[in-house]
Parts: structure tokens; C-alpha cells; sequence
């Protein structure tokens, strides 16, 4: 059973992602020819018509931030490329760079002549590496052909160039104010919003942040004349996803799959299911700030609406799932763990939120959890959700609030203490 | 130990030599201080940036000592103490634990002697715990100076990885 489709990731394989030439061989650089023929509002209104949503995570109208981005007055405006991966289960983008960098280049120019951008940066996280040569290079070649540079494709006045940054082992700066700030050279610390990124982005330049998948659609959108993304999905989810699926999975990995896909296809289709003919405890969509559900979510069609309504999201496109070797609440102390280290402790209720989930997580793995300590965890998680500075604290506890409906059992302690 | 490497750093000529490239082959821009020093590090053995190499940048570039150690301190992949030769990274994340990389832990800390954040006698090697690297399709998995081992799920397997850098 195979329910994969090559749409975002047709160039994977076809060419030698260390050549330009081999890029424009397979027809590399077309969708940026046909996009300076059209005008920039044209390209916005092609995304929005194909309601591509941000993959990196908020599913943000894709075609309107463009269409806003290209509204906001400013000599001088960015386009950033989020490529700091770091909710777990997600290694997507990792794919996407690795296989194919041109189409996220050229996707990257299309951005910027339809926002109007002049300067660009790949703010990749300083995990993947062993992939800046790559990419390095493959902007070196992209300005030694006129892709970047001054005057592109002849068209006066498309002047683009772009940046390659790292990041450093901060989950905080997947979040855009954060990011912003990692690139202007400061500890990456959320700072509270507005002024929006869109009118004072990095350098307090208007900004127009998109992830790696996003830009990677937009070439291969724009000559898609026979409809073959707007074929797939349906209602408000169309088109194709990059899922990873990972954990207790036989064949773990990135998968391309049209929105309407069950869950169970992508698990025990794609994945190939759970090996030594274990049962699944959980699935946790989305990456560690993602919300769980069990067995039941199985047979739900993988699109925006369909998981919301089952009570998760598909968040940046993750599947992890765990089998019944590890218990619920394992599983939920482990999540913690990660956000309590990454919290960047610059407000109190993520800082101090995570530090007190953490010890009434093991207060319950240890059986000493009465009743109110349970009210204390549901207290704290809504305080958090509710005054966090920036979405880390305010999607940390998505998991357990998630858990809490999905397995009430594992949360019913006794009272008689 | 530690506090004898750091009195002890100076910067040779020939570090004195490769920062330099590293600043010009980042135009000087203090903007992109998070890669430089991601850089340097790489160039010192110990695998962090000693405080001298700090205010050697900050002057070159330049730039408050205090932007540095702000990031310094801020970002895990950054370190200013000494740290090993080769800091063996292992992933805590979820998708590693389910994969039982606590039994890949228990391995490392057997062969190397050693606990987290402990550096073995030589110098060489270290464990550090840090989460998800995106190596998940791999789990469980260790990450070494930038190098991705994974499918660890056998003794024999970590100390082939640790034997080949030997």
C-alpha cells in the first residue's frame, strides 16, 4: 500500500543538488522566468487560490501574508527562510535542503520579487551543519548565474541577495521575534508583539517570514498548469504535506502524502506500523508542542479540519508515534524535560510554569499525586497557555492538556492521602 | 583541571591567524556573531570559547564582550568552558527515548567511564545530554562535532563509532 505523491519533493533524486547546471537541466529556474512575467499580486493570489497554509507550524494563509508583505510600505524589506527545525519528530526541512536547495532558492527569489524584498536570509539551525556547505555553495552558483544579484532575469530594479545564518541549539528560535533577533546578532529572546514582523522585522526592516516547505511549493505551483496539487486534498486542506513520522515505527522518515490521507495509511501504510506486533499507546502531532491522541484518530483523514475536529493538529507535519512500552505519563515527563530546558526563562510563566509541571509530572510517576495536584497541573497549563510571553510557553503544555482528555485514567488518583 | 586550561589559554599565533580569516570571511559584521563564534569554537581543541578568544573577537569586530557572552551563555551549541575533543552528544528528546536511548546512555557512560557532563582522563571525550537534533528517522542517536551516528541500539555499534575516531 502506497499512498505517496511526488509534488514538493518530484526534484528529489532527479538531479545533483550540488550543480546548478544539473538544476536548470531538469528545468530549474522556469517558475522564476514565468513568475517576473506576472505581477506580484498575481503569485500571491495562485497561493491563496491553492490555500497553501506556513508549514512551519501556525498553517497561516500562505497566499494573504504574501499579498500583506507585498502591501507594507518600505525602501527595504526581507524575506527570512524559518529553517530552524526544532520540534522533535520533524526533520522535513532537513530533507528539503539536503535534496533539493535550488527549489528553496528559487522559491526563496519568487518570494521576494512578489513581496519586494531586496535581502533574504536562511536562518537554518546549527544541527543540520553538515548541510551550509551545500547550501553555501549553491547561492555562490545561484549569484555566478544572475539568479541573485542585481537586476535579475533583466528585469530592472529586482535586486536580491541572500544570507545564509545559523542558529545555535535554541528551540526558542523557531519563534519568529526570536529568530529576528538571533540574526541581528543577539541571544535569541521573543520579544512581544506588535509592532508585527511583517512592518518591523529583523533590523526593524518589514519582514516576510516563511518556512522551508512553504517556499519550496511556490515553483512547483506556479507551472503546475495540469492542477496536480489543486487535485489533491479537499475543502480547506488541499494540495500535498510533508510528513515525518517517527518513534516505534518500522520505516521512519519523511513522506509526501495528499492532505485526506488516514492517519492510519501514513503509520501502518507508509511507516510500514509498529514492530514486534506491539500496540500503539499514542500518536503526538506536530512536534513536541503538539497534542496526543490514541488509537482512535486512526481512521481520521490527515487535512486541517478533520485532525482539529479529532482534537489535535497537523501542527509541522509530524507523527510520532509511541507503542505500549512506554507509559503516558513517561512519555509526557520527557516532553517536559525538553521544554524545561528550552524555555528561555525571560517570563515567569514559562520559565517558573515548566520548573513546577516538571515536579508534579514526577510527583504522578511516582504514585504521590493526590487529586489537587492534578487541579494544580491543569491551573498551571492554563496560566501558561493564557500569559507566556511567546507561543513556546504557550503551547508547552499541549501535550498534557491533550493527554489529559485523551487518558483520564492515567490522571484519576486517589484522594485518600 | 578546567580552571588550569583556562589560566592557561593564550591564543597562538597561528589561532591569532584563523580567527582572523573566520571574522573577514564574515565581512567583520557583528551581526553574524552567533556563526562566527560557532566557528572559532570549532578551531579550539577543547571545543569552546575561552575567555580570551572572547575579548579577542569582541575587540576585533567590534563589539561588547557582553553581546558575546550574552550568546555565549544563551545558546547550548555554544560553550564557554572547556569541553572535550569530541563531546558525544546524545539526544534525550522523545523520539530518541522511546527508541531507548537510556540503554545507549547506560553503553556510553560504561565505555567512557564516565558520567554526563564528565570528560574522560585523556581529554578526549565527553557526554552531554541534549535534546531533539533531527535525526529522528535514525534513533537512537549520538551527534559529534556536527556527525550524526544513529541506529545505536547495540553495544557494538557505539564502540565502533567511538573506536573509529580513535
Amino acid at each position: 500500500m502506497s499512498s505517496e505523491v511526488r509534488f514538493i519533493t518530484k526534484n528529489f533524486g532527479k538531479y545533483n543538488p550540488d550543480s546548478i547546471d544539473s538544476y536548470i537541466s531538469i528545468g530549474g529556474f522556469s517558475a522564476l522566468k514565468k513568475a517576473v512575467k506576472m505581477d506580484g499580486e498575481d503569485i500571491a493570489s495562485v497561493i491563496a487560490a491553492a490555500k497553501v497554509k506556513g508549514r512551519g507550524g501556525a498553517a497561516y494563509d500562505m497566499g494573504r501574508k504574501w499579498s500583506q508583505a507585498r502591501a507594507v510600505k518600505g525602501e527595504h524589506k526581507l524575506v527570512i527562510c524559518n529553517a530552524d527545525e526544532g520540534e522533535t519528530c520533524t526533520f522535513k526541512d532537513r530533507e528539503l535542503i539536503k535534496n533539493d536547495p535550488f527549489n528553496l532558492i528559487e522559491g526563496m527569489i519568487i518570494g521576494a520579487y512578489t513581496v519586494q524584498a531586496r535581502d533574504g536570509y536562511i536562518y537554518m539551525r546549527e544541527e543540520y551543519r553538515h548541510l551550509r556547505p551545500r547550501l553555501l555553495s549553491a547561492i555562490k552558483q545561484a549569484e555566478e548565474k544572475g539568479f541573485l544579484g542585481d537586476n535579475i532575469l533583466g528585469v530592472k530594479g529586482f535586486n536580491f541577495r541572500l544570507h545564509l545564518y545559523s542558529g545555535a541549539g535554541a528551540y526558542v528560535c523557531g519563534e519568529g521575534t526570536a529568530l529576528i533577533r538571533s540574526i541581528e546578532g543577539k541571544a535569541g529572546r521573543p520579544r512581544m508583539k506588535p509592532p508585527f514582523i511583517k512592518v518591523s522585522g529583523a533590523f526593524a526592516l518589514p519582514t516576510c517570514i516563511n518556512n522551508v516547505e512553504s517556499f519550496s511549493i511556490v515553483p512547483h505551483l506556479l507551472l503546475d498548469d495540469s492542477n496536480v496539487y489543486t487535485n489533491c486534498g479537499n475543502g480547506e486542506s488541499i494540495g500535498t504535506k510533508l510528513v515525518s513520522v517517527g518513534g516505534n515505527v518500522r520505516k521512519p522518515g519523511v513522506y509526501e502524502v495528499p492532505f485526506g490521507t488516514t492517519v492510519r495509511e501514513i503509520i501502518f501504510g507508509l511507516a510500514e506500523g509498529i514492530p514486534g506486533g506491539r500496540r500503539l499507546r499514542l500518536v503526538q502531532f506536530g512536534g513536541a508542542s503538539g497534542k496526543v491522541s490514541d488509537e482512535r484518530i486512526l481512521d481520521t483523514p490527515y487535512t486541517y479540519d478533520d485532525l482539529k475536529a479529532a482534537g489535535v493538529d497537523v501542527g509541522t507535519g509530524s507523527l510520532l508515534v509511541i507503542d505500549d512500552r512506554t507509559s503516558v505519563i513517561d512519555f509526557l515527563r520527557y516532553t517536559q524535560a525538553f521544554f524545561s530546558h528550552e524555555s528561555c526563562g525571560q517570563c515567569t510563566p514559562c520559565r517558573e510554569g515548566n520548573l513546577h509541571m516538571k515536579l508534579l509530572l514526577d510527583k504522578l510517576a511516582a504514585g504521590e499525586a493526590h487529586p489537587c495536584d492534578i487541579e494544580k497541573m491543569k491551573k498551571i497549563a492554563n496560566i501558561m497557555t493564557l500569559t507566556s510571553l511567546c507561543g513556546l510557553g504557550e503551547a508547552a503544555q499541549n501535550a498534557l492538556l491533550s493527554a489529559m482528555k485523551i487518558f483520564p485514567e492515567v490522571f484519576a488518583v486517589g484522594g485518600a492521602h | 583541571m578546567q580552571t588550569e586550561a583556562k589560566q592557561a589559554f593564550s591564543i597562538s599565533d597561528e589561532l591569532a591567524n584563523q580567527i582572523d580569516q573566520v571574522l573577514a570571511a564574515h565581512d567583520h559584521d557583528a551581526t553574524q556573531i552567533v556563526g562566527i563564534l560557532l566557528e572559532v569554537q570549532d578551531l579550539i581543541p577543547q571545543q569552546y570559547v575561552p575567555e580570551a578568544v572572547a575579548f579577542y573577537i569582541a575587540e576585533k569586530l567590534p563589539i561588547k564582550v557582553s553581546i558575546i557572552y550574552d550568546c555565549l551563555t544563551f545558546y547550548s551549541s555554544l560553550s564557554d568552558k572547556p569541553r572535550a575533543k569530541y563531546p558525544v552528544e546524545i539526544c534525550r528528546s522523545v523520539v530518541c527515548r522511546v527508541n531507548d536511548s537510556d540503554s545507549l546512555l547506560d553503553t556510553l557512560k560504561k565505555i567512557l567511564n564516565i558520567e554526563v557532563g564528565e570528560v574522560t582522563y585523556d581529554g578526549r571525550f565527553m557526554i552531554e545530554e541534549v535534546p531533539c537534533f533531527g535525526a529522528c528517522d535514525v534513533a537512537p542517536a549520538i551527534r559529534i562535532n556536527g556527525k550524526v551516528y544513529g541506529h545505536l541500539d547495540t553495544p557494538e555499534k557505539v564502540r565502533s563509532v567511538l573506536s573509529s575516531l580513535m
